[in-house]
């Protein structure tokens, strides 16, 4: 339906630093980056001589911009209506769900099409693209513009262990949470809004849901919504410091139970919500969970109603889950020139600046240099992104990689997961073994290795 | 006749045969097997989708009826101002179902309209949870009442028309010879206005195993449908031949269920005629 949207890319920790080890607070940049983004990756460049097609400079035409990100029409229209008003040029933007946007990308590419200008895609996205050669080299490019200050893990991420630059960094972004102010004062004793674990949020939501009826605590479990990134990104690797070589461990189940435990304190309506940031506003839910850009209606519109702060952390650290966006270059344009001129426009600090105004998306930057005239919401958002990637505890988790066209289908095991052990109560280690065999079933059908947390795999990916 | 023929057959029959076909490709695309019906029938989520499809259907479209029979009797009355009910009535006809599923969310959600109006009359002290997955019932009833203020419009247009075509004498008719409203309903205005019912059931009924974006909208997908598998297959599980099995049964309910109006439902028209 029109409402769906993804706009997560997988990240991963590329400083090679193992994973959940306390850092030193850093002087921000590189660490931080790498922690916020650790990951996109895989973007292919397959084969991409820079010979294989003569650029030809700038070209009067429409540019088709392809896309899954921006799906609702509000988000596309602000793409086409602010983003991209001052690029010099005619620009159709066409957003898609992944399943058409890949499958438009690949047929294209294959059949030697040249009417995509550009790509902004997931590392996922980017991973499948790569390992069919589809993608341009743009190492010169990253080259020029090395005055955008890019995230330099996010640069060689783009690499994807090879020598060419296979996307340039385009956005990025995180999940965090957002609370009312009325319920700090509700903390559990000893507890620090900043630095929660999951037994104080719990707490917390049921002594806000003591004092106030209801329900309060709100995570998005609609069909559309983002939990299944909470499970991937946040509460597996919090709790078993995996995702899928842990899933059905005994760490495991303690998180499922720790899970059930948060959801009686959850709202009962949690599954109509794809977007956190409306029941806050409203009331429903006055602790919540979600992507920055689905939180950041709630945090501008009442910066002094709200406070941001970092997921919680558990056993193993503060896991959460960097996402960094890529902007590639298909082969078979006929006109990179063309593609890379839009990559210049899109990656200068104005638009970059309006981009985080409009859609709550960050600049792809080592240091989170942010516009000064910024929406007090926007910047408590930021202080929260930047507290959580440089937090000790930090954890940094890739989303999936390199699924190729079950990506969706991995989510989707991990939305049925939640219905079977949360909603329906069904036996946790009995639905975790099942669910296990249907993950490796995916895994072995595009022999994915495994992705961080869990430790590399010599070839596919073994659930655990 | 032969241009109905003709789009009937592009846009219907084939339609209709290559969903047909692909439901029953085998997984390596090279002749027929039943293994993607299989893979449909023992999904999670079948049992619920068809079992809510039917149950949705049969809630809907005896409501959407009768209320759409009233619509229709006033506006074909000729009252005052008949026109401007015409328009009142038929105004939800503009709406899309996504926007339509979005405007009943925003009335039924904890802090939405209906709360707000229930509290302001006193007749509640604390929000109701209307759209709690832990009681379907509820928000069975709430997808009833979204889905009748829809579309009960297209039933009364329907209704309407064939109001309009009994002839008048027939129910001046019946007036001479002193029946009641009733009387005059049960056995003039009905017998006469049976194709239009016909059509309106086959139409409504085949809208309702359709339903697809209000279910969404309400219920996020913890209460399922039969179209929203199928949009599940193959926007998220990425396999054509297992959402075509669901379209294909859908299509198959339709079917049996257009043929059932037309059997049930005898036409009177030749008495019109």
């Amino acid at each position: 339906m029109e409402g769906t949207r993804r706009r997560e890319f997988p990240s991963a920790d590329a400083s090679g630093q193992p994973l959940g080890v306390p850092r030193t607070p850093p002087a921000i940049t590189r660490r931080q980056a790498l922690a916020l983004g650790a990951g996109a990756a895989v973007v292919g460049l397959a084969g991409c001589a820079p010979s294989a097609k003569k650029a030809q400079g700038g070209g009067g035409g429409t540019l088709t911009f392809v896309s899954d990100q921006f799906q609702p029409v509000d988000e596309a229209e602000k793409m086409r209506k602010q983003i991209l008003a001052g690029y010099d040029g005619k620009v159709n933007f066409v957003s898609s769900p992944v399943g058409p946007f890949t499958d438009r990308v690949t047929s294209q590419a294959k059949a030697g099409k040249d009417d995509i200008a550009l790509i902004g895609g997931t590392h996922g996205d980017f991973a499948g693209f790569a390992s069919d050669g589809l993608l341009l080299d743009l190492s010169d490019l990253a080259q020029e513009l090395s005055d955008r200050n890019f995230n330099p893990d996010y640069l060689e991420l783009a690499k994807l262990g090879g020598s060419q630059t296979n996307y340039i960094p385009w956005m990025q972004a995180t999940y965090i949470m957002v609370a009312r102010k009325e319920a700090v004062g509700l903390l559990p004793a000893g507890s620090d809004v900043q630095a929660l674990t999951y037994d104080q949020l719990v707490s917390w939501a049921r002594a806000v849901n003591a004092k106030q009826g209801g329900q309060k605590l709100g995570f998005p479990a609609h069909q559309d919504g983002l939990l299944k990134r909470f499970f991937q990104g946040h509460s597996y690797p919090s709790f078993t410091g995996g995702v899928n070589t842990t899933f059905s461990s005994s760490s495991a189940v303690t998180m499922w139970e720790w899970m059930r435990s948060a959801w009686a304190q959850a709202n009962r309506q949690s599954p109509t919500y794809q977007f956190m940031q409306e029941p806050l506003q409203s009331g429903e839910v006055w602790i919540a969970w979600d992507h920055v850009a689905r939180l950041i209606d709630a945090l501008q519109a009442k910066p002094a109603d709200f406070v941001a702060f970092p997921s919680p952390i558990g056993p193993k650290g503060l896991g959460f889950a960097p996402v960094v966006l890529g902007l590639g270059i298909p082969k078979s344009a006929s006109d990179p020139e063309a593609g890379k001129k839009l990559i210049r426009y899109l990656t200068q600090p104005d638009t970059q600046a309006t981009t985080l105004r409009e859609v709550g998306f960050f600049p792809p930057t080592g240091r989170l240099s942010l516009p000064g005239d910024l929406n007090p919401g926007i910047r408590a958002e930021a202080n929260t992104v930047t507290a959580q990637t440089t937090s000790p505890k930090g954890l940094p988790s890739l989303l999936p990689i390199g699924l190729k066209d079950k990506t969706e289908a991995y989510d989707d095991v991990f939305r049925t997961t939640f219905e079977a052990i949360v909603l329906k109560n069904r036996a946790i280690p009995a639905t975790l073994q099942s669910k296990a065999k249907e993950l490796q079933a995916l895994f072995d059908a595009v022999q994915a290795p495994c992705w961080k947390p869990d430790p590399p795999s010599s070839g596919t990916c073994k659930v655990g | 006749m032969l241009p109905s023929l003709a789009f009937l057959a592009v846009f219907f029959a084939v339609p209709m045969f290559q969903a047909f076909g692909l439901a029953l490709q085998a997984p390596d695309g090279t002749g027929y097997s039943l293994d993607a019906v299989r893979q449909m029938l023992s999904d999670g989520a079948f049992t619920r989708a068809l079992g809510t499809t039917l149950l949705l259907m049969v809630a809907i479209v005896p409501v959407q009826f009768v209320i759409a029979l009233g619509m229709a009797m006033v506006v074909n009355a000729r009252l005052k101002g008949a026109d401007l009910w015409l328009y009142v009535f038929a105004l939800p006809l503009g709406i899309s179902e996504l926007a339509s599923g979005i405007v009943w969310f925003s009335i039924f959600t904890e802090q939405g309209w209906l709360n707000s109006v229930l509290q302001q009359l006193g007749l509640t002290h604390q929000s109701i949870v209307f759209l709690d997955y832990q009681r379907p019932w509820l928000v069975l009833a709430t997808i009833v009442v979204a889905e009748a203020w829809r579309a009960t419009a297209i039933i009364m247009v329907i209704l309407v028309s064939g109001l309009q075509g009994i002839p008048r004498d027939f129910v001046e008719a019946a007036d001479v010879f002193g029946a009641s409203v009733w009387q005059r309903l049960r056995h003039v205005v009905l017998p006469l206005l049976k194709p239009s019912i016909r059509v309106a059931l086959i139409l409504r009924t085949i809208l309702a195993l359709q339903v697809f974006a209000t279910v969404v909208a309400l219920a996020g997908g913890t209460t399922t449908v039969l179209a929203n598998e199928a949009y599940r297959w193959y926007y998220r599980l990425r396999d054509a031949r297992v959402a075509a099995a669901y379209a294909s049964l859908v299509l198959l309910l339709s079917l049996v269920s257009t043929v059932g109006y037309l059997v049930t439902i005898r036409g009177d028209e030749e008495q019109l005629g």
